[in-house]
C-alpha cells in the first residue's frame, strides 16, 4: 500500500518506460544549431533550454566516444600484436576490427538519441534494439552535474548529470555524454533556476551597496562579511570584493558572491590525506593485473627469491625504513597530484537564486550544484593527520547525495584550515553567528559517557597487551620486545579521554549540532526542520550507565545522525524541543 | 556544562502487541535453534569428534534458555501506538529501541505477513520514510488489527503534502 500524498519526489516520475515508440518530432538539428547564440541565457528565461525542440548529442560526441572506449582496447591491441606474430594474420584483422565496432557503436548511439526540455519535462529516448524513453518532470529536477573529463575537454565537450536528488541511484539521473560546454551551462541554468525557490535567497547580493568601499566588509550581514577567520574591519583577502557588485550590475553572467576558492597554502594539506597511498596502491595492483594479462608474472618465485636475496644483503632496519620512507614519500607526492587535480580552480559560489555552485577540476573539470532546499545540514571532519596540522574537510549533508560515498559527492571543500571549515559550513547553511552551527561550545556528556569510552578501549588494549606478554613466555626472540606492548595502555586511555572530550550535542535555533570521535574528529550541524524522525537506542551496558544513543532521522547524508551516550531523559527533552509533542511525555 | 535531568519520564507507547505473538517469536526462535542443532549434529556424526558434544550440550541449554525466555521478554517489552500525529513504537528485548516518525514525513505504509506470521494470524506494518535508517516496524499485530491500523495511517497521511524530505 503506498500512500499518494506523501509519495517522494522523484518515484515514480523518474521511471524507465520500453517499447517501440516512434520517434515523434525529431529534428534532424544539432545541439547548436539550436541553440540560440544571441548572447547567454538570463536567469529566469531559461531560452534555448526549454525550447521544447528534440536535440541530438554534440556529433563532437561521435569522435569522443570510440576514443574514450579505445584505452580499454590498448592491452588487448597489445596482446594480440606481440602474443600473435607467429600465428598467423587474423589476430591483425581481429585487432583492426574493435576500434571500427566502437565507430560503429558510437555513431548508432549519437544517432539514436534524442531530448527534450520542455517547459514541465526533459525527456530523452536512445536506444536501437531496446528503446528507452524516460522522463524527469522539471519541478523535479534537483542536481544539474556537469563534469568533462580531458578527452571531452579537447572537443569543448560537457556530460551533463540530471537528477532528482530524492535518490542517488543511476534510475533518477539521466544523463547527457556529452553537449557542447555553452549548451551544458545553459541548460544547468535554465533547469535549475526557478523564480519561486523555495530556498532562502542570499540577502548578501542586495546589501553590498555599489561601489561600496565606504563600508567595512562585514558591516551589512555577517553573509557578506569577511571570513570567520579574519579580524573584523580589516579588510580581508579571503573575498573578492567587487563580487556583489558584479552580480548586482552584470546579471548576464548570473555569478555569485564567491564563498570560498582554492588557496596555494591549503597544498600542505594534501600530503596528510590517504587518498595518495589509496590510488598508489589501486595503480599498483592495475599494473600488476594488466602485467599477468601480458603474460608477465610479477610475484614469479624467481623474482621473489632474486628479490630475497637483495634484501638480505643489508640490514633489516634500512631495509623497513627506506620501506616507510619510499610509502611516505610515494604516497604525499600521489596525495599532492590528486589534490592538484580535483581541486584546481576551486571555486564556490552563492548563485543569485540561492543555489550553491561548486567548480573543480584541473584535468576532469566538474561542477556541482546544490540548491539551498535540498541542503539539511553540513560536517566538518578531522582525521587525526589532518587534525594535528589543524586542517579539516567539509562536507555539506543534502538529499539526494551521499556524504559518505567515495567520489566525494558532497564535499564543499577541499582538505583545508579549520576556521575556513567552519566557516564554509556555516556559510553553506546561511547562520550567520558561528556559535550557531558547527562551531558550537557543545553539551557535555554525563561521567559515565568516559567510563564507557574508556571501558572500550581500556579492555581491548590490555587484552592486547596480555596476549603480547604470553607470546613473549613462548618465543624469546620476543622477550626484549615485550614491554613495548605496555605502552598500548596509556595510548588507549588518552584515546578514551580524547572521545569524550569531543563528544557532545548542542542545540541551537535551527541546528542540531552533534560532535564525537577521535582519530576522525566530526562535527555536524543538522538543520532541525531537515529531521523526520527519532530513534532512541539502547544496549544493555547502557542500562546500566542509565544512557542511550539518540538518532535524528533524515533523508539526507548518512540517513541518520547520533548523539552517543546521553541520559534517557536529556534525549527525550531534545526531541520534546524539535518536535514538541511528538513523544508522548508524562 | 553539565546535563541535567529535568525532563519528564518517557510513557512507552500505549498498546501491547497481540497475544498470539509470543507463540509466533517462540516457533520462530525453535526452528533457528534447531537449524543450529541439525548442523551440529550431522557434523558430529560426520567427524565423530568428541569435543563437538560439548558444544551441541551448549546449544542445546543456550538455545532452550534463548526459546524460553526471548519470547516472554520481548511481548513485555513491544508496544505501539499511533495517533495523527506521530507512529511510536519501543522493540527489543536486550536492546531496545524507541522509534518515532511523524505522520507528515512517512512515505509509505505496508502490510507483510510471513508463512510464520500467518499460522497464527498475525501481520507486520512497515512504515517507511525518506530516511536509509530503515523503516518504522510494528510485528505481530493481529492481521485485521494490522490491516485497520495501515488504513487509518494511510488516510491520516493523505492529509498532508509535501515530499516528506
Amino acid at each position: 500500500m503506498t500512500v499518494p500524498g506523501g509519495a517522494p519526489a522523484g518515484y515514480g516520475s523518474a521511471g524507465t518506460t520500453r517499447g517501440d515508440t516512434t520517434r515523434a518530432g525529431s529534428t534532424g538539428d544539432t545541439t547548436r544549431s539550436a541553440v540560440p547564440a544571441d548572447g547567454p541565457a538570463r536567469p529566469g528565461v531559461p531560452r534555448g533550454t526549454a525550447d521544447g525542440q528534440w536535440h541530438r548529442l554534440d556529433p563532437r560526441t561521435l569522435a569522443v566516444f570510440p576514443l574514450k572506449q579505445a584505452g580499454a582496447l590498448i592491452p588487448l591491441l597489445v596482446v594480440v600484436l606481440i602474443g600473435g606474430r607467429h600465428t598467423g594474420g587474423w589476430q591483425l584483422f581481429a585487432a583492426l576490427c574493435a576500434p571500427a565496432l566502437l565507430v560503429l557503436v558510437g555513431s548508432v548511439r549519437w544517432a539514436t538519441f534524442r531530448y527534450r526540455v520542455s517547459a514541465e519535462r526533459v525527456e530523452l529516448r536512445h536506444g536501437l534494439l531496446r528503446r528507452q524513453e524516460r522522463s524527469l518532470r522539471r519541478d523535479r529536477v534537483r542536481t544539474v552535474d556537469l563534469r568533462s573529463t580531458p578527452l571531452h575537454r579537447v572537443f569543448g565537450l560537457t556530460v551533463v548529470e540530471i537528477g532528482t536528488g530524492s535518490s542517488a541511484s543511476r534510475e533518477s539521473r539521466l544523463t547527457l555524454d556529452a553537449v557542447a560546454a555553452p549548451a551544458a551551462e545553459r541548460l544547468r541554468r535554465g533547469l535549475l533556476d526557478r523564480a519561486s525557490a523555495a530556498g532562502p535567497v542570499v540577502d548578501a547580493v542586495p546589501t553590498g551597496a555599489p561601489g561600496g568601499g565606504a563600508l567595512p566588509p562585514g558591516a551589512g550581514t555577517g553573509r557578506a562579511g569577511p571570513s570567520g577567520t579574519a579580524e573584523p574591519g580589516s579588510p580581508t583577502p579571503d573575498r573578492a570584493p567587487a563580487v556583489p557588485a558584479t552580480a548586482v550590475s552584470a546579471p548576464a553572467t548570473a555569478e555569485g558572491p564567491t564563498v570560498a576558492r582554492l588557496r596555494p597554502g591549503w597544498l600542505r594539506f594534501a600530503p596528510l590525506t590517504m587518498s595518495g597511498l589509496v590510488a598508489v596502491g589501486a595503480i599498483v595492483a592495475t599494473s600488476v593485473k594488466v602485467a599477468g594479462d601480458l603474460g608477465v608474472n610479477l610475484a614469479d618465485p624467481d623474482n621473489l627469491r632474486r628479490a630475497d636475496s637483495a634484501l638480505h644483503a643489508v640490514p633489516p632496519s634500512v631495509v623497513v625504513g627506506a620501506g616507510l620512507v619510499a610509502v611516505l614519500l610515494v604516497g604525499g607526492l600521489g596525495s599532492l597530484v590528486i589534490y592538484v587535480e580535483g581541486w584546481w580552480g576551486y571555486r564556490l559560489t552563492r548563485e543569485p537564486d540561492g543555489t550553491l555552485h561548486l567548480r573543480r577540476g584541473l584535468l576532469t573539470t566538474r561542477s556541482l550544484s546544490i540548491e539551498q532546499r535540498r541542503m539539511r545540514g553540513a560536517e566538518v571532519t578531522e582525521p587525526l593527520p589532518l587534525r594535528l596540522a589543524s586542517g579539516a574537510r567539509c562536507a555539506a549533508i543534502t538529499t539526494g547525495l551521499d556524504a559518505r560515498s567515495s567520489s566525494g559527492g558532497a564535499l564543499l571543500l577541499p582538505p583545508a584550515p579549520r576556521a575556513e571549515a567552519h566557516r564554509v559550513a556555516r556559510e553553506a547553511l546561511l547562520v550567520e553567528n558561528p556559535e550557531a552551527a558547527t562551531r558550537a561550545e557543545l553539551v557535555r556528556h554525563p561521567p559515565a559517557a568516559l567510563r564507557r569510552r574508556l571501558t572500550r578501549t581500556v579492555l581491548p588494549a590490555a587484552v592486547l597487551t596480555a596476549l603480547a606478554w604470553w607470546a613473549a613466555g613462548r618465543v624469546p626472540a620476543l622477550e626484549p620486545l615485550w614491554p613495548a606492548a605496555l605502552l598500548v595502555l596509556p595510548a588507549a586511555a588518552l584515546l578514551a579521554a580524547d572521545r569524550y572530550r569531543n563528544l557532545g550535542h548542542a542545540l541551537r535555533p535551527a541546528h542540531l549540532v552533534i560532535g564525537q570521535g577521535s582519530l576522525v574528529r566530526r562535527r555536524v550541524a543538522l538543520q532541525r526542520r531537515g529531521i523526520i524522525g527519532w530513534r532512541i537506542r539502547q544496549s544493555p551496558t547502557q542500562r546500566w550507565a542509565g544512557l542511550v544513543t539518540l538518532d535524528a532521522v533524515t533523508a539526507a547524508g548518512a540517513g541518520h545522525y547520533s548523539v552517543v551516550d546521553v541520559p534517557l531523559a536529556r534525549a527525550v527533552e531534545l526531541v520534546e524541543t524539535v518536535n514538541p509533542g511528538l513523544l508522548p511525555v508524562g | 556544562m553539565q546535563v541535567t535531568p529535568s525532563a519528564p519520564p518517557l510513557r512507552p507507547p500505549e498498546h501491547r502487541v497481540d497475544p498470539r505473538a509470543p507463540r509466533w517469536w517462540t516457533l520462530r526462535a525453535g526452528l533457528e535453534v534447531a537449524v543450529l542443532l541439525a548442523a551440529q549434529a550431522v557434523a558430529l556424526a560426520l567427524s565423530g569428534d568428541g569435543r563437538l558434544v560439548g558444544s551441541l550440550v551448549a546449544t542445546v541449554l543456550v538455545g532452550g534458555g534463548y526459546v524460553l525466555v526471548m519470547p516472554r521478554w520481548r511481548y513485555r517489552v513491544h508496544r505501539w501506538e499511533a495517533d495523527g500525529q506521530a507512529v511510536y513504537t519501543l522493540a527489543g528485548w536486550l536492546r531496545l529501541e524507541w522509534r518515532v516518525a511523524p505522520i507528515s514525513r512517512i512515505q509509505t505504509i505496508d502490510t507483510a505477513r510471513s508463512p510464520l506470521q500467518r499460522l497464527f494470524g498475525l501481520s507486520t506494518v512497515t512504515v517507511t520514510t525518506a530516511s536509509s535508517a530503515g523503516p518504522v516496524r510494528i510485528e505481530g499485530l493481529d492481521a485485521r488489527e494490522a490491516a485497520a491500523l495501515a488504513r487509518r495511517l494511510t488516510e491520516a497521511t493523505e492529509r498532508h503534502q509535501g515530499d516528506a524530505t
